[in-house]
């Protein structure tokens, strides 16, 4: 179990290291970051090359943004399987929807009973 | 005066603007403060791991209460995304990005953070038009290149997978 932790944080840590260099080195603003991130584990998703990485380093796979891509993928390719064809439109969210609709719902209270501290 | 040199003289003046102007400049790069790459990739390292061994803690947790490998990952994040909106509310998120950078952003906390920061931002200019119309400002072009990209992936691999290819 303690092993799990230390890959957590070394794995989640790196990804956040990668981000940096591409927002500091690179130049790229945090949208574009993001975004490359997402591109990129949409890839590695298709590649079937980031569930290893999830079943060595747990949560510091999948908490960074990078797995949102491969959630992305992966809840398509299982609708596929099910469904067929429609199965691509219908499973892209199946997977990170519930991440989504957590951001919504909560932001949308958060902002209801409160206001931005300046 | 000589109709020359009232010519020369208002590009003289441009020319001492011009030049004041890269004295300016330089003056300016010289009093940036240095921006330290090697100090934020640490400081992107460490705040990035403890988020990621937080969420590791949550499911570990969830794992006890029945979830399995399989199921863990949504709750886990729901958690994760609960914490930044609440601390992204307490105005406590905006200390720790100063000092995170990327550690913050990269994990999904900081695209929950960019989700809640506009609806807080945006309140004042009405519920429907402020909050619901500029929520997805900054997180917006994830979800956009996101799925964008996961149909291109996806129909590569279906095909891949229906002309008979075999595991990657």
């Amino acid at each position: 179990m303690w092993q799990n932790f230390f890959w957590a944080f070394v794995v989640g840590g790196l990804f956040c290291v990668a981000g940096q260099l591409l927002m500091q080195g690179c130049k790229l603003t945090p949208a574009h970051t993001m975004v490359s991130f997402v591109v990129l584990g949409c890839i590695l998703g298709g590649l079937g090359w980031y569930q290893p990485l999830i079943e060595l380093a747990g949560a510091g796979a999948t908490t960074p943004i990078i797995s949102f891509g491969n959630s992305l993928v992966k809840g398509a390719m299982q609708e596929f399987s099910q469904n067929g064809w429609l199965g691509l439109l219908t499973g892209i969210f199946e997977v990170i929807g519930a991440g989504v609709s957590a951001a919504i719902i909560f932001s949308f209270l958060a902002a209801l009973f409160s206001r931005a501290k300046s | 005066m000589s109709k020359k040199a009232q010519k020369a003289n208002p590009s003289s003046a441009a020319l001492r603007q011009q030049a004041a102007e890269q004295v300016y400049q330089n003056m300016q790069q010289s009093q940036k403060p240095p921006s330290h790459l090697l100090r934020n990739c640490f400081n992107a390292f460490w705040t990035g791991g403890l988020i990621c061994l937080l969420a590791q803690g949550v499911q570990e947790i969830l794992l006890r209460q029945g979830f399995n490998l399989e199921n863990v990952g949504a709750p886990t994040s729901a958690v994760m995304i609960l914490l930044a909106v609440i601390l992204t509310m307490l105005g406590v998120y905006d200390h720790i990005s100063q000092l995170a950078g990327a550690g913050s952003a990269v994990p999904i906390t900081g695209f929950a953070n960019s989700v809640s920061s506009a609806a807080l931002e945006y309140r004042s200019e009405g519920l429907v038009l402020g909050v619901g119309g500029n929520m997805f400002k900054v997180a917006g072009p994830v979800i956009v290149f996101g799925a964008a990209a996961a149909f291109v992936v996806s129909i590569v691999t279906a095909l891949y997978y229906s002309l008979g290819g075999g595991a990657l």
